[in-house]
């Protein structure tokens, strides 16, 4: 019935967790112990039978549901019209942020960066609140919202678990009321405030949220077990349930994280705990360390080899890539505004707006129609999509001597088709050309097919080859259409022997050199780079400066138009 | 319970340095906080509101007009007494609709009386005070832009079912935020007097005493706000010293080409980066006591002055604050 009830109460040295799904158990315990303290579950896992188990050991929480994409007012509450209507006194409807209790969030990973920053400030303000998040992120990179991760002490991993490994779930909770009346009167040791602010830090865990959930979980557990004061094992379960998952690094790597080592088994690195904490602690960090260990979920391992070049994905993708993620068909919220202009009318929230004021109005009125109803300006809803898709595409194209004019052509058709199938998935496309001694944004970011081609028709050939210029007018509009909250990718047309450094002056060393700063720069922002080498023999030069913009790099030395396009195409994602 | 108490937070001495300065002089124009999560950002800027001196106000009036004759007249005040309220600060949540913002017809009094009455919103609410958005960097365009039209005018506009309301709207912007989650257009940042970037604490110690004060502020709470209550009514205090020194203190030509100088080096935009730049080092100067403002006080001030109104710099990695170091140790040797 209830497995986990063997790993509380008793005192017996635990490392690794006997049974992971009784630690499942637990964590649910002590949420239930402590919902204000804990503040909620990450759950990780497809929806399936094993998810519905757990979720079913929750039910006498009585979880209201809530999903990515509510509406504002089912969060935040608001005019409740029909009762209005027919009470004829104002009637207010709660919203689900405006009461206590459990909340689930369903399909947690495509939470929009705006609604985990509101429910994050919901669990801030209201300590009755806690969340269940429920995270059905499939490939790297998805997952639940830092906002939420950073708030929620527990994380449970759940597609570890085959049907076979689990059982019935039945939480206790005549113990679990007896538990969150002793919480009041536990007292956290210094030593343990102490001890585990050292141990979130030897993780390089940067938040203070994640060593305080953690005590807050070694407090619910000793107030479970009913014991008198925090031991080895409380502070263990605040590890393994709480920072384990939150780790960034191994202990033996710098606190820094700059460039970690592989990872090697704990027990070869007893000696740093012991020396730093020379002054009594309590418990052996060594052990909580261990306890750490065992408790990350599969993969972590090696997620914490490869951190560094992670964090750089994760940081500079900027808000244009997530947002994009979020766009596809939603609807906003309408707005005040006019009708015309190619705005449409959203009917039923103007006659929403319109209702409570009819009696007003006609009171206003008497000579107006009867049994009509009497609309404003005002009142006029608009519809707002986000049906853009957000993604510009910015050629860069070499129309410098080198690359030759029978190439030119072919390029200028290539990016004629992509314009074509731009277009019709209603993307930007941008165009910077660059030869002779400078580089120029030809087309700024727009959706006009004949404005495009017409530039690119135009575009003579010849001269010497400003590379480093056209990167950067290149990189200045990448960042100007992110700050737009759009993606931009960048697509360079050149058989990239650059001889035009940053200055003007004709100085290959320089020019060089200035590519390779605005590589670096492109790099560091992140923006997805595709470079088509289009000369005979490829160079190594270009070849390194893919690499410095970590971008594909297709060497097409032959390639027609419709051949370049279909690549393109296929590198930028569709 | 009682919101954290400033002189309890630990470290993160810029932060609450920026804060106290916009405090003595609420001309500087509010402070954005961008930095990690777990940082206590959101934590300062509630604290900020214990530590800001009372205003003066009409009782009744919804926007907090200083005299009778200020007060709107659609508010049809009836108490026009003059009481003491804790300045306001108000928050602005996100995903705010704008009838709350600007204020709109109140809708129960035109459902049961069938009266036209207007309801102030949060920018009445937020006039002589401050106002708070928390995530800035995440709030909704049209809302944004409502913000910088009033912040401009200083005057709130409604137009609604007829009625045409207007009422005062002066307020300082107080914003917090994770640059991670998306950046702040220019025209809003400018809008901020002071900027800050925040980090989690590297030393451990700091850490730890982060942790420990937490614990007392959440466990043993009645103690925690007696050993520290009296920290922040000292240091509001040394506040209202520093706002009456403020008018009696000298600046002399020497102080003003500096500023000049900083600000034409970094190259900020428009002369708002030298007036807020001359003003925090004004408060700065009064906030230590000092007969008058130094060099010293501009090289302190200049980096939370200027650090967001200089001009992007995609080359330069080092990031602005870096930039407003170099910038500094050269022109201010």
């Amino acid at each position: 019935m209830t497995p986990f009830d063997a790993t509380s109460g008793s005192h017996r040295p635990s490392p690794p967790p006997q049974d992971p799904w009784a630690q499942v158990g637990l964590a649910l315990t002590l949420v239930a112990v402590d919902p204000a303290g804990l503040r909620g579950v990450w759950l990780r896992g497809r929806a399936g039978p094993v998810r519905d188990r757990i979720l079913t050991a929750l039910d006498p929480l009585a979880p209201r549901k809530l999903h990515p994409f509510m509406a504002e007012d089912a969060l935040t509450g608001g005019l409740d019209l029909s009762a209005t209507l027919a009470l004829n006194t104002l009637q207010r409807h709660e919203g689900l942020l405006s009461r206590n209790g459990f909340l689930t969030l369903t399909m947690a990973e495509r939470c929009p960066p705006d609604l985990s920053v509101r429910l994050g400030q919901a669990l801030d303000a209201r300590s009755g609140l806690s969340l269940v998040a429920l995270d059905e992120a499939a490939e790297e990179g998805e997952g639940l919202p830092q906002a939420l991760a950073d708030r929620l002490a527990l994380f449970l991993d759940i597609d570890v678990f085959g049907w076979s490994d689990t059982s019935d779930l039945v939480l206790d909770w005549p113990r679990i009321a007896a538990a969150q009346a002793r919480l009041r009167s536990i007292a956290l040791p210094s030593e343990a405030l102490v001890q585990m602010t050292r141990l979130a830090a030897t993780l390089a865990i940067d938040s203070l949220r994640a060593p305080w959930l953690a005590l807050m979980a070694a407090r619910a557990h000793l107030a479970w077990r009913g014991g008198q004061a925090l031991t080895e094992d409380d502070l263990k379960i605040g590890v393994e349930l709480v920072l384990a998952q939150r780790a960034r690094a191994l202990p033996q790597d710098a606190p820094e994280d700059t460039a970690p080592p592989p990872p090697e088994p704990p027990e070869t690195d007893p000696d740093q705990g012991r020396e730093r904490d020379a002054q009594e602690p309590q418990i052996p960090d060594d052990l909580l360390i261990e306890a750490a260990f065992a408790a990350l979920p599969p993969g972590v391992l090696a997620r914490l080899q490869a951190a560094r070049a992670a964090r750089t994905g994760a940081g500079g993708s900027g808000a244009g890539a997530k947002r994009k993620s979020i766009a596809r068909g939603r609807p906003m919220p309408s707005r005040p505004g006019k009708p015309g202009s190619g705005a449409r009318v959203d009917v039923v929230a103007t006659l929403r707006q319109a209702a409570p004021w009819q009696a007003m109005r006609r009171a206003a009125r008497p000579d107006a129609p009867a049994g009509r109803l009497l609309l404003m300006p005002g009142d006029i809803r608009i519809k707002r999509y986000q049906d853009r898709t957000d993604r510009v595409l910015i050629f860069v194209v070499d129309a410098s001597g080198s690359a030759a004019v029978a190439r030119l052509a072919e390029a200028k058709g290539a990016v004629e088709i992509m314009l074509a199938e731009a277009y019709s998935a209603r993307d930007h496309v941008a165009l910077v050309t660059f030869r002779g001694d400078h580089a120029e944004l030809a087309l700024p970011p727009t959706r006009s097919l004949v404005q495009a081609k017409r530039r690119l028709a135009g575009l003579p050939g010849g001269g010497a080859t400003p590379l480093a210029g056209a990167m950067q007018v290149a990189l200045d509009a990448s960042l100007q259409a992110r700050a737009r909250a759009m993606s931009p990718k960048l697509a360079f047309l050149t058989d990239g022997r650059g001889n035009i450094a940053l200055d003007g002056t004709a100085n290959r060393a320089q020019a060089g050199e200035d590519a390779m700063r605005l590589a670096r720069a492109i790099a560091a922002r992140a923006i997805p780079t595709l470079v088509i080498d289009t000369s005979l023999r490829p160079k190594p030069q270009l070849s390194e400066l893919a690499a410095t913009m970590n971008a594909t790099r297709i060497v097409l030395p032959r390639a027609d138009a419709r051949a370049m396009a279909a690549t393109l195409g296929a590198a930028l994602g569709g | 319970m009682t919101p954290f108490p400033f002189a309890a937070i630990v470290g993160q001495d810029e932060m609450k340095t920026a804060m106290v300065l916009t405090a003595i002089d609420p001309k500087i124009g509010g402070v954005l906080v961008f930095g990690d999560r777990g940082t206590g950002k959101s934590t300062a800027v509630r604290a900020l509101a214990a530590l800001l001196p009372p205003i003066q106000a009409v009782a009744g009036c919804p926007c907090n007009s200083a005299t009778a004759e200020d007060c709107p007249d659609w508010a049809q005040v009836t108490d026009l007494a003059l009481v003491e309220r804790p300045t306001p600060v108000v928050d602005l949540p996100l995903g705010v609709s704008e009838d709350r913002v600007t204020g709109a017809l109140d809708i129960e009094r035109a459902l049961t009386r069938g009266e036209k009455a207007f309801e102030a919103g949060l920018l009445a609410r937020a006039n002589r005070g401050y106002l708070y958005i928390d995530e800035v960097n995440l709030l909704e365009d049209h809302i944004v832009d409502l913000l910088l039209d009033v912040a401009q005018s200083g005057e709130n506009v409604v137009e609604r079912e007829g009625l045409s309301i207007r009422h005062p709207a002066r307020f300082v912007l107080v914003g917090s935020g994770n640059p991670e989650e998306g950046e702040l257009r220019p025209q809003l940042l400018d809008r901020f007097g002071l900027s800050v970037e925040v980090t989690s604490p590297k030393e451990i110690e700091t850490r730890i005493e982060v942790i420990r004060r937490r614990d007392a502020y959440e466990n043993d709470h009645a103690t925690f706000m007696a050993q520290w209550q009296p920290e922040d009514a000292a240091l509001r205090t040394r506040i209202l010293a520093a706002r009456a020194a403020l008018g009696d203190l000298k600046t002399s030509n020497v102080v003003l080409h500096d500023v000049a100088s900083v600000c034409l080096a970094l190259g900020s935009d428009g002369l708002r980066g030298e007036l807020t730049l001359l003003r925090a080092a004004r408060a700065l100067a009064a906030y230590e006591g000092a007969p008058d403002v130094t060099r010293d006080h501009i090289r302190r001030a200049a980096p939370m002055a200027l650090r967001h109104r200089l001009r992007r710099d995609p080359l330069d990695d080092a990031g602005s604050t870096a930039r407003v170091a170099r910038q500094l140790a050269e022109v201010l040797p």
